[in-house]
């Protein structure tokens, strides 16, 4: 007979149920009225910046862009749970944690626009920009953690990509060390439920993603992520565990991606409208304001404030976005080496002068 | 002053610059208490302890994704890839990341970082073992590739590596490894990255080589100065960025080049080094610019090794042959 070696669980943690209704009791921050709309602000935010990114794209006056409309959630919680001391290591998917983080909206906009000015943050200098090359951002949060624990340094790595990103071997192997060494890194997916055309159940016959961090020897676990409570609560926990050297873990955010892969995909190829509409009905921004009018007295007017703000603030990046003049050619070389070899200058020369 | 071989020296380079700076730390698949598989980081584990010398799991795009993470956030990593057949997945964070980090954050995310791997064939080893992919790497923008090829150049070419600023490949020509011996000065001199060394003035041909090939061309220059050869011997040394001037200097002066490499012909380094003297120099040339290359063909296994890996005679043959043309 065979004997028992190891098993698991996972589970899944909500506070707001898709009409915004309190599932049992909401944690301590979540009772407070200006933390909540300090959250749903940044979420009303995020997607003022991202149906203005669509129509700028739209207009060819931004390059090809990634939404991240239904999934505002999890940019925000993840980021509101982070302080200073934290390294954020995103995809290209999370602006609403960025911009939480002080990424501004010209930076974002510059960036998405072509120009790598944008990733030169005035503040949260610490963190990483946005990574391209799907889950290679997994290795180098474990090597940020490698240096908070060898130099003493407070703050943990927080590392997101997407649910196809699991797949790859960056993933197992991060995860693995973060086990092995007992590093300090939050491993966070935003469970969108595609990779392009590629769905979920495609991807992997895993039953849930956060089952993967227990081969690791990390804690997994799922969590609402159109419920920003929720994945606040369990991000600043996972962030608790890390700082007080207890290691790492994975969070698997559900959530869905109800807008393209990005500008330049058209998802109507590869899914059916009845699916998205379905997933409207979970979304996040609903949910929270829902929770605010029934609970916290939000008006009409707050509302309506709140999205006129937004909207100016956006138009006014937009401008300031749209008024600033590329960098000269020899920019791509300035910051290519610290001290720049000989080829270079002539390089330089030859892109600024033709 | 003490006698050292290659491995030796590499060893001394790096507790030297342990020393210097608690941010250096070093990582790798058997570094520790094993001292690596050529023991480059013998003894280090004991020395420095266990958080500054550190065994991985066996996972290449970790290996190089952890160094480009930790050197963006204070530390130097020297990170060792056991052998350069292995080094595939650590290309990606190489390409895609440590190249570029610098020039992507405009200055605001650095990388300081060395990945140094043993390359090369001649001694022996396993399939996967013997291959020289200096050339592959030398084609991402944004690296420095440096390979040594006497004890003392490896002593002061990793030094210089562990204190750039940025990302550097050090490749280690490993059938030098323990080949031979020389004085090497534990100063802690560094030797400049970006150089090549003329290692013997000549005024009839210039002979331009790297890594374990710089033993086989020494020998052929003694054998050609019997014939009255007059050889302009050039260690290049650092592969990217291409010392241009120097290789160009030379061959105005003695009009022939041979260039001496282990990979490859196809897209090796020789062709670019050949080209540059073709756009560059070309009313100084006097013959053809011959390359004595590996093959394009499959690095082979150990019984057939010897016929792939460029040797005197033919370096010899090449150089006559450049002599003679008229
Ligand atoms: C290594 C790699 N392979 C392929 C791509 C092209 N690509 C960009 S996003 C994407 C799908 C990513 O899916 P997921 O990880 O679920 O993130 P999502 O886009 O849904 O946020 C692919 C295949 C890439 N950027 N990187
Ligand atoms: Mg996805």
């Amino acid at each position: 007979m065979p004997t028992r070696s190891a098993g698991f669980q996972i589970s899944c943690s909500a506070f707001l149920d898709a009409a915004g209704k309190p599932i049992g009791d909401l944690p301590e921050f979540a009772r407070n009225k200006d933390t909540l709309v300090a959250l749903y602000s940044a979420m009303v935010k995020t997607r003022t910046f991202d149906s203005k990114a669509i129509a700028l794209q739209r207009t060819g006056q931004l390059g090809t862009y990634a939404s991240s409309l239904g999934q505002e959630a999890i940019g925000v919680g993840v980021a509101s749970a982070m302080t200073d001391d934290d390294v954020f290591l995103p995809s290209f998917r999370e602006h609403g944690a960025q911009l939480w983080r002080g990424v501004s909206l010209k930076e974002l906009f510059l960036y998405w626009g072509g120009d790598e000015r944008g990733n030169d943050f005035a503040k949260s200098r610490q963190d990483f920009p946005v990574c391209i090359p799907v889950a290679s951002q997994f290795p180098q949060a474990a090597g940020v953690a490698l240096a908070k624990v060898q130099k003493g340094d407070p703050g943990a790595a927080v590392v997101v990509a997407g649910d196809g990103a699991t797949s790859k071997g960056d993933f197992y192997e991060a995860m693995n060390v973060v086990g092995a060494w007992n590093l300090p890194v939050v491993f966070v997916i935003n469970n969108n439920q595609w990779a392009i055309s590629v769905p979920r159940e495609d991807q992997t016959a895993a039953k849930t993603l956060a089952q993967k961090a227990i081969a690791c020897g990390i804690p997994g676990e799922q969590v609402d992520g159109n419920d920003v409570i929720a994945v606040q609560a369990i991000v600043a926990r996972a962030l608790t565990r890390a700082r007080a050297g207890k290691g790492g873990m994975l969070i698997e955010c559900l959530s869905y991606r109800l807008g393209d892969h990005t500008t330049a995909d058209d998802a109507s190829r590869y899914r059916e409208d009845a699916e998205v509409s379905a997933h409207w009905q979970q979304e996040p921004l609903v949910r929270l304001r829902n929770h605010l009018v029934a609970t916290h007295g939000w008006t009409k007017e707050d509302e309506q404030l709140l999205l006129r703000t937004c909207k100016e603030e956006v138009e006014v990046a937009t401008d300031t976005y749209l008024a600033t003049a590329p960098e000269p050619a020899r920019a791509m070389f300035d910051t290519l080496f610290a001290k720049a070899p000989a080829d270079i200058a002539a390089f330089a020369e030859e892109a600024e002068n033709g | 002053m003490a006698e050292l071989t290659m491995i030796e020296a590499i060893r001394a380079a790096l507790s030297r610059a342990m020393e210097e700076d608690p941010d250096i730390i070093i990582f790798g698949e058997d570094v520790g208490i094993d001292g690596g598989v050529f023991r480059a980081t013998d003894g280090l584990f004991q020395r420095f302890g266990s958080s500054r010398v550190r065994d991985t799991p066996l996972s290449e795009a970790l290996i190089a994704g952890m160094a480009v993470g930790a050197a963006a956030h204070g530390l130097r990593p020297v990170a060792e890839i056991q052998f350069t057949g292995f080094i595939y997945p650590a290309l990606d964070q190489m390409a895609n990341h440590a190249s570029r980090l610098r020039n992507r954050t405009r200055g605001r995310l650095t990388c300081p970082m060395v990945l140094r791997a043993p390359y090369g064939g001649g001694i022996k080893a396993p399939e996967h073992h013997s291959e020289s992919i200096e050339a592959l790497l030398a084609h991402i923008p944004g690296l420095r590739v440096v390979i040594p090829s006497a004890p003392a150049r490896a002593y002061g070419l990793l030094l210089a590596a562990i204190r750039d600023p940025d990302p550097v490949v050090f490749l280690e020509p490993k059938r030098l490894y323990r080949s031979t011996s020389e004085a090497v000065e534990d100063t802690g001199e560094a030797l400049p990255l970006d150089k090549a060394f003329v290692l013997q003035e000549g005024t009839d041909l210039t002979i331009v080589t790297w890594g374990a090939m710089v033993k086989d061309v020494t020998e052929a220059t003694l054998q050609l100065a019997e014939s009255g050869i007059s050889v302009e011997l050039i260690d290049l040394a650092t592969l990217k960025p291409i010392d241009r001037a120097t290789i160009r200097a030379s061959v105005e002066k003695t009009g022939r080049c041979v260039i001496v490499h282990e990979a490859p012909l196809t897209a090796g380094l020789g062709a670019e080094i050949s080209a540059d003297l073709a756009e560059h120099c070309l009313t100084s040339l006097l013959a053809p610019i011959k390359r004595v290359t590996g093959f394009d063909t499959v690095m082979p296994y150990l019984r057939l090794e010897a016929h792939y890996m460029p040797d005197t005679a033919r370096i010899m043959d090449a150089a006559r042959n450049v002599m003679e043309f008229s």
